[in-house]
């Protein structure tokens, strides 16, 4: 599994953790599904509604990502705290093809599908934190965060 | 079809209920660019206050949409992007280049009427 160790104890927590939410992604239908819940989640941890924006927007072009090149995946949501910091994590898992180099898929303009190339980037931007991990032939992971302010 | 089309004057109005799938996007866009033609209509607004998300495929449909409806002879104004939705597509670097906005639907048929080629309700 090309998951990061992060990832894999997150998912453990997945069944357990409070306020964890999964979303399986089977088609272009369950993107809005998690980005609704996305939003709903960061409003429950007193985001801006500019934030909740961003970040809704954030998890539609990742959810994107998993339907455009993996065909399925899921859409982990929780949150977590840095002392008095709240955050909301969004992770994206799914075991498609992988991304064989991740350089120039976190370029604008880049996309081997018919997209403008501004998914993954674009994603990044609007976050605060943003870790990819891929492997060719076994998945990609997203660890995507964002503080309140 | 999820969003309704009303035709006034020599224009069509399309206002976005809820949330779309892509697919409803897309089916909007095809239901257009055909009563463009059986309506003979002049101009199009197309108000999208209600999108709390524009992500790149939306933005990229939209865009289609405007040009697609000007192909076949009328002018596409969207109408009712707010300002969250604004700050988002900027910065994950969306333009809608060449595609005409307006504030919102009044703001939207103004335009229309103004910029039309001897007024909107001519030729009628």
């Amino acid at each position: 599994m090309g998951v990061s160790r992060r990832c894999a104890a997150e998912q453990r927590g997945a069944a357990t953790v409070a306020g964890e939410i999964r979303v399986s992604i089977h088609s272009e239908a369950d993107i809005v599904a998690a980005r609704q819940q996305g939003r709903a989640l960061a409003a429950e941890l007193g985001f801006s509604s500019g934030d909740l924006t961003l970040i809704a927007t954030a998890i539609s072009e990742v959810a994107r990502n998993i339907v455009a090149y993996a065909k399925r995946g899921e859409i982990l949501l929780s949150h977590t705290n840095q002392g008095s910091r709240r955050g909301i994590v969004v992770v994206a898992r799914d075991e498609g093809p992988g991304i064989p180099d991740i350089a120039p898929a976190m370029q604008d303009g880049y996309s081997t599908s018919r997209g403008l190339g501004l998914g993954l980037p674009g994603a990044k931007r609007l976050m605060d934190e943003f870790d990819i991990a891929s492997q060719a032939g076994k998945g990609t992971t997203i660890v995507m965060k964002k503080w309140a302010r | 079809m999820e969003v309704p089309i009303l035709k006034q004057g020599n224009y069509l109005i399309a206002t976005i209920q809820a949330a779309l799938s892509d697919a409803a996007l897309l089916e909007l866009r095809d239901e257009l660019v055909e009563r463009v033609g059986r309506f003979r209509a002049r101009g199009v607004v197309l108000d999208v206050t209600v999108l709390d998300v524009m992500d790149s495929f939306t933005a990229r449909t939209l865009r289609a949409i405007a040009h697609m409806t000007k192909l076949r002879g009328a002018r596409a104004i969207i109408v009712g992007i707010q300002p969250e939705v604004a700050f988002a597509m900027t910065q994950l670097g969306m333009t809608l280049e060449g595609v005409e906005t307006a504030l919102d639907l009044d703001g939207g048929l103004a335009a229309l009427r103004r910029g039309t080629k001897g007024g909107g309700d001519r030729g009628r």
